[in-house]
């Protein structure tokens, strides 16, 4: 078992490890998110579940970080490697004749994600801990001194969608999401060696994950714009 | 047809290389690719000049010698053929073929089109056999029931002829298709359970150890195999040697 990470086929089952939790994740802040389109009162009161408890607060939330940044940096490394096992280019080569776009700019499309991720923690995160940690609000209240003045995460959610710049961006970012996403979703399943009679079926529920996930974030992004 | 080839030239290891532009005039369509280049080194040597150096042998599509990168695919825009397979009626009258070598660290230029592939030695050579009691009491082969559909996922994984072109043809050089095919046909089998733990772990650390690139499931490789491989050796490939790293 010692040193399985240092091997190729180590390092690319840990990057589809990483993989699933993320899209697990993924699909989990969709859950959430969707609910602030629908009702936004169930919205809140999910919102400040999630933000206040401390098995998500303290045990979960610290495995995503970790998550994500090894997802992120493992993939960096690989991308080195990769390159460093071929010195010189081809003078031609025809890359689309044997693979997808999306296959071959893992890189980029991860880029521009993590770009976004950056963003996002500015956005949300980063105001988050800082109104619960550093301020001490642990209330979730729009007015921590006025116990009627209800929630404020979707008030708050609102008002970053006010803004036509951040909803482009972040509908942008969701498109990279989308292409990221066709090819590594598949890709995680054959890394952990799966590939068998379901392959078939597993390729079409990927599509469908890859292109409906970041198409309900754009969704989400673009109702509470066009709505406030 | 006429053609305009850019074909890479390089003199030795050591020298850095450059693409060259030859023409090549009455090529008949029905010419293999190799017998194309066959007439351009008649008319080079006629000429006093070198001759392009490029591998090749059994011209029948099974020894897997010839190692050509046309047109920014291993062996050619044809599917499942070898270069000397590949026929010049795939490519139209006027058009410039790049031909270049199978590019990888470990496949490294030994002169203009020719690379050394002994990494697919060593990795061989590090687990890809079985070992057998030859004193006269070896059962047949045979005689070992296999069920049809092991037995024929591992023929199709013996038909890999180790050219190379899954290592050409991946953007990382990654040689998992090669390495993994020699892993299933041996996995699939009885014969082959003795050996298998220690036999995946080394032939890829074997493949580490060479110097080639990381998978990331691409699929380049299965497209452009000669010989049709699938990507499911690499899943079982991958299954045996996380199993392998727990036992081991």
């Amino acid at each position: 078992m010692s040193g399985i990470l240092n091997s190729s086929i180590g390092r690319k089952f840990a990057m589809a490890l990483s993989a699933f939790f993320l899209m697990v994740f993924l699909l989990q802040h969709f859950s959430i998110n969707i609910l602030s389109v629908f009702s936004p009162d169930t919205f809140n009161e999910v919102s400040h579940f999630m933000g206040t408890f401390w098995v998500i607060q303290y045990l979960l939330q610290p495995v995503l970080i970790f998550g994500v940044i090894f997802h992120f940096v493992m993939g960096f490394i690989l991308e080195i490697r990769n390159n460093k096992a071929r010195q010189i280019s081809y003078a031609k080569n025809n890359g689309g004749a044997n693979s997808s776009w999306m296959s071959r700019n893992m890189i980029w499309s991860g880029l521009a994600i993590l770009a976004f991720i950056i963003l996002h923690f500015i956005d949300f995160w980063i105001p988050e801990i800082n109104t619960k940690f550093i301020a001490g609000d642990m209330s979730g209240l729009v007015n921590p001194e006025n116990a009627d003045s209800g929630f404020r995460y979707y008030e708050e959610l609102v008002h970053k969608f006010e803004n036509p710049i951040r909803v482009v961006a972040y509908v942008i970012a969701f498109v990279f999401l989308a292409l990221h996403l066709l090819h590594g979703f598949n890709s995680a399943f054959q890394s952990v060696g799966a590939n068998n009679k379901y392959t078939k079926g597993l390729m079409t529920f990927s599509k469908i994950y890859a292109i409906g996930i970041p198409a309900g974030f754009i969704f989400i992004a673009i109702y509470h714009f066009l709505n406030h | 047809m006429n053609l305009t080839l850019k074909i890479w030239r390089q003199k030795g290891a050591n020298d850095k290389g450059k693409m060259v532009d030859y023409q090549i005039a009455d090529v008949s369509p029905d010419m293999s690719f190799l017998e194309m280049l066959d007439v351009l080194n008649s008319e080079l040597i006629t000429k006093g000049e070198e001759p392009v150096a490029f591998d090749h042998d059994c011209r029948e599509g099974i020894c897997g010698s010839c190692s050509l990168y046309i047109n920014g695919e291993a062996h050619g825009p044809d599917r499942l053929v070898t270069t000397c397979q590949l026929h010049m009626r795939k490519f139209k009258d006027g058009e410039t073929i790049y031909i270049e070598p199978f590019r990888a660290k470990a496949f490294p230029v030994i002169k203009d089109l020719v690379v050394d592939r002994s990494a697919f030695d060593r990795v061989q050579h590090a687990g890809g056999f079985i070992s057998v009691n030859t004193s006269g009491n070896t059962q047949d082969a045979n005689s070992i029931p296999i069920e049809k559909a092991n037995a024929d996922k591992a023929f199709d994984a013996a038909t890999c002829i180790g050219c190379g072109a899954c290592v050409a043809s991946c953007k990382n050089s990654s040689a998992m298709l090669f390495v993994s095919a020699k892993v299933s046909q041996f996995a699939l089998l009885p014969q082959g359970q003795v050996e298998a733990t220690d036999r995946v772990l080394n032939m890829v650390n074997q493949m580490d150890a060479e110097g080639f690139g990381n998978c990331t499931n691409t699929g380049a490789c299965e497209v452009e195999c000669p010989k049709g491989i699938s990507l499911e050796n690499i899943a079982r490939m991958n299954r045996e040697y996380l199993a392998a790293s727990l036992k081991g």
